[in-house]
């Protein structure tokens, strides 16, 4: 073990769950009404491999685009990837059908980032958190699952009698809660958190970043945070991966990346997040990364970032850096550092 | 005297849940040239009290049922339609956070800014459409000639919002209001924006009420910050005094639960129990009593004046005193 463990985010085995590797995910643009065509591919993901161990929250940043949340839906089967294997527990995702793919539908879970949508408007909330049960043949006995809801409510520190009310009636930081509860209540081990507090205030995304780290800890759960929040994802993962249009461009333990980021891009990034101290703010030097992010149709050649970047030299445009170790357990894509 | 002066400005909205009381008696003043930030959550009445500077409140169900907005030595809130039509866009710019839907999209982005300068300043089509040049310029554009002929859905949200801004100084306003007008953007984005916004208010002179959600992204560019909770200002001093002398337990547990990209991580974090309160159903106590761990029995009777507790640093809190002596004791 190393000082993660005496870091405050709870312990992480070396135990591997999700392996991915060489992941490509290409969404075909079309042409035509009757005679379809396919003119061209976004490059959501382009080929990317990470690992997450047991009980570990890897985070995964980037902005807009990035391919950050494609990913997620990768690992959760939600899209057939292009290309590349994701291994849980050492087993091939992708071929999985039928009883075998809902056997492990259940141990992986998502909570989504829009509390609004993500609930059925029409279901009571018991019936929101109690379906999945049902429908994975968990608890088959009616009054023993509504007992289970009612446990889950409270683990999700929400009143057991929210089972009866509509999502309508509920704040978004309640309705969060909910999103959570119905993810607990599968006992999963793996839960891909999709922007899960970005439409929270901070007040209520304080309480629900508690929460969540409560759960993982109470049900030695891992996560998949996947955010654009740099300074959430600081306080409540263990290490991060920094995405740039499909490409991984950085990955490391949290504080190594924060304190020792080596890519330009998440050098920018970092750069960029506003700190709330007045006069922090009016010392940095705020070098302002240039120019948009392209479009990932058509990618810059060599590597992606080279048109925005300020170390830029002139292999940069001709080759893809390889994603290299330059420290243990430190990866970096790019060539100048 | 002040260029803005909003004194006890009220704003409901009557629903049949009840009046809510949106923005509840709030005053301040913006001088020229100044930066004021609103901060608040969701539901405070920030955005409200903004938009009601320009009689923007949807009528029904909103209201604006009290108090005074001076502006260049009129009253606001006593123009008729026609006259508050020429302080907007002329007087006052506003930008709006969602520049996907501020934009009309069916007219092109050159159509768009030369419209307000034809109808507020009487310019030829000719010297509107160079006017508008030189504002795509101005605020970063490349290549203008060609951008002024395409239409928002050609442009990415941070160019989209480069022409809100365009739009909002075309008339050359003495106040720009921005309602979050970085929330939809990415963080680079953000930063770019931010600093250009900066630059174009310190260059023109243009004073600027910044409407946001996000303590940071005031912290570098705002000469005086109020904080919102549930229709009314409960602190107000300049960002130095706020971020580092806060004075009300509300302001003092914004800045404890957010966690801060530049330090690293010590604790779990410490957030402000429970939910805003139901503005429909406030009873004239201290509107953030059920969650402060601060509250005394004082704080059930009355909702305690906004105070001085500095030069120009004012809270609204019974026990701002303690509070300022118990934080000198921490540090």
């Amino acid at each position: 073990m190393n000082d993660i463990a005496t870091s405050h985010r709870g312990t992480v085995s070396d135990d591997v769950l999700i392996s991915v590797d060489g992941l490509k995910m290409h969404f075909p643009v079309t042409e035509g009404v009757v005679l379809r065509r396919v003119v061209a591919h976004v490059k959501a993901v382009d080929g990317i491999n990470f690992e997450i161990r047991r009980g570990e929250t890897l985070g995964l940043v980037g902005e807009s685009g990035c391919g950050k949340t494609t990913t997620g839906r990768c690992i959760l089967q939600l899209e057939r990837p292009t290309a590349g294997s994701i291994l849980f527990e050492g087993r091939e995702l992708s071929g999985l059908k039928g009883d075998e793919l809902r056997a492990i539908r259940r141990r992986i879970q998502v909570i989504f980032q829009d509390p609004y949508s993500s609930l059925n408007p029409r279901l009571k909330i018991g019936e929101i958190i109690g379906e999945p049960i049902r429908v994975h043949g968990l608890i088959p006995d009616k009054a023993k699952r509504d007992q289970r809801v009612r446990e889950l409510l409270a683990v999700c520190g929400l009143n057991p009698a929210f089972a009866d009310r509509y999502p309508h009636e509920m704040s978004g930081g309640q309705r969060q809660r909910v999103g959570i509860a119905r993810a607990l209540g599968l006992e999963p081990d793996f839960i891909v958190c999709d922007e899960a507090v970005s439409a929270l205030d901070v007040s209520i995304q304080a309480q629900v970043i508690n929460l969540l780290e409560d759960l993982r800890d109470e049900f030695d759960l891992t996560y998949l945070f996947i955010s654009h929040d740099l300074s959430v994802v600081r306080h409540i993962c263990h290490r991060v991966a920094v995405m740039y249009l499909g490409k991984m461009v950085e990955l490391a333990e949290t504080d190594e990346l924060f304190d020792n980021p080596k890519h330009p891009y998440t050098r920018a990034l970092l750069e960029a997040v506003p700190i709330p101290d007045p006069v922090i703010e009016q010392a940095r030097a705020h070098q302002i990364i240039k120019g948009e992010i392209p479009s990932p149709i058509n990618p810059p050649s060599g590597c992606v970032f080279h048109p925005r970047c300020d170390i830029v030299v002139e292999g940069c445009p001709k080759a893809v850096p390889a994603f290299r170790e330059v420290k243990p357990g430190h990866w970096v894509a790019c060539t100048e550092v | 005297m002040a260029l803005l002066e909003i004194d006890e400005l009220k704003t409901q909205f009557f629903t049949s849940a009840g009046t809510v009381l949106a923005v509840d008696g709030i005053s301040y003043t913006v001088e020229e040239g100044e930066t004021v930030a609103v901060v608040g959550e969701s539901g405070c009445g920030k955005s409200v009290s903004a938009l009601s500077i320009l009689r923007l409140v949807a009528d029904p169900p909103g209201r604006i049922v009290g108090g005074r907005i001076g502006f260049m030595g009129r009253n606001l809130l006593e123009l008729s339609d026609r006259e508050i039509r020429e302080v907007r866009g002329r007087h006052i710019g506003i930008i709006f956070q969602e520049p996907m839907t501020s934009l009309n999209p069916v007219l092109s982005i050159g159509t768009q800014l030369t419209e307000t300068v034809v109808h507020h300043l009487g310019y030829s089509e000719q010297k509107a459409a160079s006017r508008a040049l030189e504002l795509m310029e101005m605020v970063g554009i490349s290549d203008p000639p060609r951008r002024l002929e395409q239409y928002p859905h050609h442009l990415s949200g941070g160019m989209r919002q480069r022409v809100m801004i365009a739009m909002a100084l075309a008339c050359e306003p003495k106040l720009i209001i921005a309602d979050e007008p970085t929330t939809a953007l990415d963080v680079t984005i953000q930063a770019q924006i931010l600093e250009l916004m900066k630059n174009l208010t310190r260059e023109l002179g243009v004073a600027m009420i910044i409407i946001t959600h996000n303590l940071g992204v005031v912290a570098r560019y705002a000469d005086r910050v109020n904080v919102m909770y549930a229709g009314k200002i409960i602190e107000t001093g300049t960002a130095e005094d706020v971020y580092h002398r806060p004075r009300h337990p509300y302001t003092l547990a914004l800045l404890n639960s957010v966690p801060r990209v530049d330090q690293q991580r010590s604790a779990k974090l410490d957030p402000v129990e429970g939910q805003p309160p139901d503005l429909t159903r406030l009873d004239g106590s201290c509107s953030f009593r059920p969650r402060c761990r601060f509250a005394q029995e004082e704080c059930a009777q009355a909702f305690p004046e906004l105070a001085y507790v500095g030069d120009g640093h004012r809270a609204a809190c019974f026990r701002s005193q303690e509070i300022a002596a118990g934080l000198e004791q921490v540090a």
